[in-house]
């Protein structure tokens, strides 16, 4: 009699690939990755023989080349004498400066909204309802154009803030004013903010390939750690003492001195002071101009994303049990030690994953700023310098290779954090 | 002592609850002013409420709704409502009606679209709403061909070949499937249906198209535009992707190891760049790997892209399901001696699906807010390139406000009816036994 746990008598025959279990994997392995290779080879070649029949070939040269176009907005300086390189650089770093700014801006005011939304007042947790609905509903670029036409139909021309010697004979005010006690002007070009400026500059230093880092900044950044360092140092003591003695020591004016006294001395000696916009004949001068087309996208990016985020937050609170709460009430714990040791640990876990997968989808949506022609890397790279060159294929290549670092080092960075959370299970 | 008169014999009547502890009061002392924050919500609420209002409400009601430029439309308003009074001007939404719609689609075959919606409905019912008879699904299996049909015209052999071709695919799978199982049935099925489709098939149809003349007038996809450009990039994405989302997302569960790391390629790759560098690889990039010479339908391109892109979301979605199933579904499925494809068609995906159903709902919401980015591949979508178009009319020269809202209500419609149906769908699968 042979048994069902028998092993086969025969040996190996061709049909085993098929129907045998252990050899049906490999084979269905094998087969699609010689259809994949099969497949890749097909696009290469078609590739070659694409750009062969054009008179083109395939390489990155064109990048060191002059790029000869202007732009607006840029970080680090640039002329149109520089390279295409140099441009792209500019375009990732805007891209990269509205997005993490976008971040920022959408992740304090989703929380707010997803806390709001939850609220008892029933008016409120309307009003923010009818703002996500509203904000997740309609496609993003509707936003940005709507923000983009908001910014340069609406408010005044530069001239209209002007106050001629004839109108103020006249006794007339003129027929748009600045906001802040006359500091910031929004005008139809851009939003004219005063801008931080020091009577005895130390000067700037070039860090090699024309990136001047200011020693202003560098002094104060390094004046405000040290400061934050001692301040952090001058409360591990005082806690010390008071574990030891009992007594805590009076902490609160020599926090305040440690925190603001270095940094004030410090300005006060680099004589600092704001650069306010002053109307000439045309146009202000002076101060610091951002671009509407800046301004219209952080803002749209910024609204549309935060219903997004606020909905995620929402979903975190309403994720813990109300025992929770209770449950740390009942180990006497205060109000601001549970939130901080027990909701807030078991809400972040379900809040942060979706959180992250929404700042890359910010990121990505940036590219929506050929919309309102800010300058990042796909109008850079993958704008004026694929169109100045026709070199589509690497500029395009080249374009999804920076966006997939981007977004994989997020995401691995997010896989990091998710192990590391992790509940234990079997 | 019987005179106790003191006592009272019957019960006094209740006394009325105290004004703040009843009706209205009640309710906007308790939702309303609970605590001094509260209070300073809810003024503030009520402000920007009333500011929002009192700012939109002249322009929306000073509307204008028969006029044929925008300078008739402010002489009728400034007439009506003084010189001072703004209004909206409605009526490049009614003179152009049909381009935000229908875009440049000839006006005599305006039917042909018709019938092809009114059909998305009927092959639609059956998947929706199961109180419906079964075999209706077999007309919305075939409504794609017959609506590429109605709405790019041609003769009507070619898509009864693409359908002779999947009709081989069916019948040889079905009859080979017990005997060699799934995978190997499925590839000799498609293979024998692709060499159907690029031998055989464009002779039979000449020869069917000389015998019997059934075609319709052809229509370029530089005319398709506004909202039924939308729909016809949104429905098909959505419909394709989710079955290839459902594979890539079983892909990379997959214990073989180069079958997985290939979805996990694709996933990534495809998860990690915007959409708009996808769409400028459909415009721009495609011709280069194709073979020399090959140059199909860009709104096909876009699609295929677009699918891929959502397909992509909508994988990580279920993958999201998978996880969430316990360990012990996948082994009584194994105890039951079910193998690998009846465990997922019966036990696994029904589960999977359930648990990812508003993911899928707000990847399309997402799919289909994204039709729009195909303005920027020069595709007359209804929020750019319609609207621009209309723009450059001098007669409606500065309209922007109209067409952004007209826009923004119609995609608000569609995305928060699906949002909403998705609520109703997980109502009613909701099989809670705790």
């Amino acid at each position: 009699m042979a048994l069902a746990s028998d092993p086969p008598k025969a040996g190996f025959r061709l049909s085993m690939l098929i129907y045998d279990t252990r050899f049906r994997s490999i084979t269905i392995q094998i087969v699609v990755l010689l259809l994949f290779l099969a497949g890749l080879v097909w696009l290469l070649n078609n590739a070659y023989v694409n750009l062969e029949a054009k008179g083109k070939d395939f390489n990155f040269s064109f990048l060191w080349t002059r790029a000869g176009y202007d732009l607006a907005q840029t970080l680090i300086p640039y002329s149109n004498d520089d390279t295409h390189f140099r441009a792209l650089i500019e375009g990732l770093l805007n891209t990269l400066l509205v997005s993490v700014l976008g971040c920022i801006l959408a992740t304090i005011l989703g929380t707010i909204i997803g806390v709001l939304r939850l609220s008892q007042n029933w008016l409120v947790a309307r009003i923010m309802t009818v703002y996500v609905e509203t904000f997740r509903n309609i496609p993003l670029l509707l936003w940005i154009l709507l923000m983009g036409t908001i910014l340069a139909e609406t408010r005044p021309v530069p001239k209209d803030f002007r106050l001629t010697e004839a109108m103020k004979a006249a006794g007339e005010e003129p027929k748009a004013s600045m906001w802040f006690f006359d500091s910031v002007a929004v005008t139809n070009r851009g939003t004219n903010l005063p801008a931080p400026a020091f009577d005895h500059s130390l000067g700037v230093v070039d860090l090699g390939w024309n990136l001047p880092v200011s020693l202003n900044a560098l002094a104060i950044l390094a004046v405000m750690s040290a400061s934050f360092w001692g301040w952090r140092r001058f409360m591990a003591r005082a806690k010390a003492v008071q574990e030891a003695t009992g007594t805590r020591p009076t902490t609160w004016w020599p926090s305040l001195l440690i925190l603001f006294a270095p940094i004030s001395a410090l300005l006060y000696g680099l004589g600092f002071h704001l650069d306010y916009p002053q109307i000439t004949k045309f146009d202000f001068t002076g101060g610091f101009q951002m671009l509407h087309s800046f301004t219209a996208l952080l803002i749209a990016l910024t609204l549309y994303t935060a219903a997004f985020i606020a909905e995620i937050v929402r979903a975190g609170i309403q994720a813990i049990s109300r025992g929770q709460t209770e449950a740390a009430y009942a180990l006497g714990l205060r109000p601001g030690r549970t939130m901080s040791l027990v909701i807030l640990p078991q809400a972040l876990r379900v809040i942060v994953p979706p959180l992250i997968s929404q700042f890359l989808n910010l990121t990505k949506n940036s590219s929506l700023a050929i919309a309102v022609s800010y300058m990042d890397l796909r109008g850079t790279l993958g704008g004026i310098t694929l169109n100045q060159t026709g070199r589509e294929l690497e500029c395009m290549l080249l374009m999804m290779l920076i966006y997939l670092t981007i977004s994989l080092t997020i995401s691995s960075l997010m896989n990091l954090y998710n192990k590391s959370i992790k509940l234990k299970e079997r | 002592m019987s005179d106790t008169s003191f006592v009272r014999t019957e019960m006094l009547a209740p006394r009325p609850a105290p004004v703040s502890q009843v009706g209205a009061i009640k309710w906007m002392r308790e939702n309303l002013f609970s605590g001094p924050l509260n209070t300073a919500l809810t003024v503030f609420g009520l402000l920007a409420t009333v500011w929002l209002v009192q700012a939109a409400a002249p322009w929306l009601l000073h509307g204008v709704w028969n006029a044929n430029s925008l300078t008739e439309c402010r002489a009728i308003i400034a007439e009506r409502w003084g010189p001072e009074a703004t209004g909206a001007c409605w009526a490049v939404i009614r003179v152009r009606w049909n381009q935000f719609l229908f875009g440049f689609y000839p006006v005599d075959q305006y039917w042909r679209l018709f019938v092809t919606f009114a059909g998305l409905f009927l092959a639609l019912a059956p998947v929706l709403f199961d109180a419906l008879p079964r075999k209706l699904i077999w007309g919305t299996l075939l409504y794609p061909l017959a609506a590429f049909w109605l709405l790019w015209g041609g003769p009507i052999w070619g898509p009864v070949s693409v359908l002779a071709g999947f009709a081989i695919l069916g019948l040889l799978f079905t009859a080979l499937a017990p005997k060699l199982g799934v995978p190997v049935s499925a590839g000799i099925g498609l293979v024998v249906a692709a060499l159907f489709w690029l031998y055989a098939a464009a002779p039979i149809e000449a020869a069917l198209q000389s015998a019997l003349p059934l075609a319709l007038p052809e229509v370029d996809s530089d005319q398709f535009g506004g909202f039924l450009l939308a729909l016809v990039i949104g429905v098909t994405a959505i419909v394709v992707s989710l079955p290839l989302g459902i594979l890539l997302a079983l892909g990379r569960q997959s214990d073989m190891l180069i079958v997985k790391s290939l979805s996990v390629g694709i996933i990534e790759f495809v998860r990690g760049v915007p959409l708009i560098t996808l769409l400028f690889t459909a415009s721009l990039l495609l011709q280069y790997f194709l073979p020399p010479g090959t140059n199909f339908d860009l709104i096909l391109r876009v699609v295929i892209l677009v699918t891929l892109f959502a397909a992509a979301y909508i994988a990580e979605v279920i993958r999201g399901g998978l996880a969430a199933l316990p360990r012990g579904q996948y082994e009584a499925a194994d105890a039951l001696g079910l193998d690998y494809w009846q465990a997922q068609r019966l036990i696994i995906m029904p589960q999977a699906l359930k648990i990812s159903i508003p993911g899928i709902v707000s990847s399309f919401i997402g799919l289909f807010k994204d039709t729009t980015l195909v303005a920027f591949v020069g595709l007359f979508d209804p929020l750019k390139g319609i609207s621009n178009v209309v723009r450059s009319d001098m007669a409606w020269k500065g309209t922007y406000w109209e067409p952004y809202i007209f826009v923004a209500l119609i995609f608000f419609l569609f995305n928060f009816s699906m949002s909403r149906y998705s609520m109703y769908l997980e109502r009613k699968l909701k099989r809670d036994h705790r």
